[in-house]
């Protein structure tokens, strides 16, 4: 649900947390990106990184420029004042996937989970368009939601100690992509081709809050047509 | 002048990379910070050779490398005392030291703090990624390809000639910090302490808490008694950003302090160490204890406001 009034959080001496709603909900979501939004194109005086995520934004600050009580001023006002109208459009982006196999060692036992065909699986996965909520964990993972009702699916027990790069995964109501190689705790369900997180590029990550993303299944054989 | 190769690596030491102050601006793709762990030692270390406050250094962790001078350059070591000499003859640290090409830059082993930051006059010539040399370990991007240094790399430097004149500076006596092995962090209360009951925080205020051989540069993780959420919660909080210095407590009750290596997480944080004991954390090692000691934000910016450092 979201606020009617922000929430502020104290993170030390530095960091003010911005909390606009409780829970994961697009509405929420795209409130958080307006106000992160707006700072980037007008930056407060004294911020040097801000972070969004689900429900709230991070802002991190010089304590010799400005004060805890001068930033919280300031976001007040500016969420009285912001305009959705002046978002710009989410982007429509299509990945694709190898599911199954060594690409997704996962899927098998997700769909035995479910009680419904690995086949079933991908078919849900695909069909559905999700939604951005925010990058994190890592440079480039992109948290994804909401996943279909049928396919809410726990963390494994055991998480792994290596998850390929491009990894496809599932985690209660999230879908995400390993966009680095890590250790995980997702099932992962495929692979894509693509590069998520490519520090040489501009932007160096293919996905950020707000996109609209979809997965269509591709067969192992065109990997070879989409690495870059 | 330009670019000149101007040390190389003879044996690298378990972890030794190549950091700045950081990455900043970039949290919206998730790429963290890195960067020095301690700032202080990191910035002194600049000064004493004349660079910029913020230019690259190695940040070498508790076993030293051992390096061999390519041409005449100015040197310093700050931060952690792991007895460094070169050639035979100790050599002191928080001062700028002419070596001279063919001398043998070597560490005798750690004394005192965690990590030594080795700054050359001229910096280090890497490429700058997204505004910072700073190496990312995990994403393997930054400093030299991504990775921590290894035997036969050369470290290349900006027209380390001119930096020559800057030999002989030191810092105040005063001013060295000393690594003792029990250390007390300065801390402000949240941003989840109303998740803990009023028990649990004085358990977390009043108890010794130490450093076990799993801390690294992305968080320094403790052993002590456990620090319990108020019953009734869910066992993680929904992923928010975070930041350097943060402490958060996941499932087993043991806190875990931030490091530069992440933007977000999804474990509630009990409270966050203050700006100005930041450099401290970059000093613990296993087996070290830490005590904490709550203070208000006023306090906090006190202390900030008096950094400035004397040379």
């Amino acid at each position: 649900m979201l606020f009617s009034k922000p929430q502020y959080r104290v993170m030390g001496d530095r960091a003010l947390l911005v909390e606009l709603g409780d829970d994961i909900n697009i509405k929420v979501n795209n409130k958080v990106r307006e106000l992160f939004v707006s700072i980037k194109a007008d930056p407060l005086e004294g911020v040097v990184e801000t972070i969004p995520s689900y429900r709230s934004l991070l802002l991190i600050y010089d304590p010799l420029k400005t004060t805890l009580s001068l930033l919280q001023d300031r976001v007040h006002l500016l969420l009285k004042t912001l305009d959705p109208s002046q978002l710009p459009q989410p982007r429509r982006v299509k990945i694709p996937v190898v599911y199954g196999s060594e690409y997704g060692p996962d899927l098998e036992w997700v769909a035995g989970y479910h009680g419904i065909s690995p086949y079933e699986v991908i078919r849900l996965h695909t069909e559905h368009t999700y939604h951005v909520y925010m990058i994190g964990f890592m440079p480039g993972f992109p948290y994804m939601g909401e996943l279909p009702e049928t396919l809410i699916t726990p963390r494994r027990e055991t998480p792994r100690t290596v998850v390929p790069r491009g990894s496809v995964a599932l985690a209660q109501g999230q879908t995400g992509i390993y966009s680095t190689q890590s250790p995980g705790g997702w099932q992962i369900i495929g692979r894509t081709p693509l590069t998520l997180f490519d520090p040489g590029k501009w932007p160096p990550a293919l996905l950020e809050m707000g996109d609209r993303v979809k997965f269509f299944a591709i067969d192992e054989k065109e990997i070879a047509d989409w690495e870059q | 002048m330009g670019t000149v190769e101007a040390l190389e690596i003879l044996a690298p030491g378990p972890l030794t990379t190549v950091q700045d102050r950081g990455r900043f601006g970039f949290g919206q793709y998730g790429v963290p910070p890195s960067g020095a762990v301690d700032s202080f030692s990191f910035r002194v270390g600049n000064l004493l050779v004349g660079n910029k406050e913020d230019e690259a250094s190695l940040e070498i962790t508790i076993i030293g490398p051992k390096i061999v001078a390519l041409i005449d350059t100015l040197i310093a070591i700050t931060g952690a005392d792991l007895q460094p000499k070169v050639n035979k003859t100790p050599l002191e640290m928080w001062r700028s030291h002419f070596l001279k090409k063919g001398d043998v830059l070597s560490f005798k082993g750690p004394k005192s703090g965690c990590r030594a930051y080795l700054s050359i006059g001229g910096g280090i010539s890497v490429q700058t990624i997204m505004g910072s040399k700073s190496t990312n370990l995990a994403a393997q991007f930054g400093g030299l390809e991504g990775r921590s240094l290894r035997k036969g790399d050369i470290i290349s430097s900006d027209s380390p000639a001119r930096h020559l004149k800057a030999v002989g500076r030191s810092l105040d006596k005063a001013l060295i910090p000393s690594y003792p092995k029990n250390q007390t962090l300065r801390v402000i209360s949240g941003p989840q302490d109303d998740h803990f009951s009023a028990k649990a925080k004085e358990i977390f205020l009043g108890s010794p808490f130490q450093l076990t051989p799993q801390s690294d540069r992305t968080g320094i993780r403790l052993a002590g008694p456990h620090i319990e959420a108020k019953k009734n919660l869910d066992k993680s909080i929904i992923s928010e950003g975070v930041m350097p210095g943060t402490i958060q407590i996941p499932g087993d009750a043991q806190p875990i302090i931030i490091l530069g290596e992440t933007v977000t997480g999804g474990y509630r944080k009990v409270a966050t160490v203050i700006s100005a004991d930041l450099p401290l954390l970059g000093q613990l090692k296993p087996g070290d204890t830490v005590n904490f000691r709550k203070v208000s934000t006023d306090e906090a910016y006190k202390t900030v406001q008096g950094w400035s450092i004397n040379i």
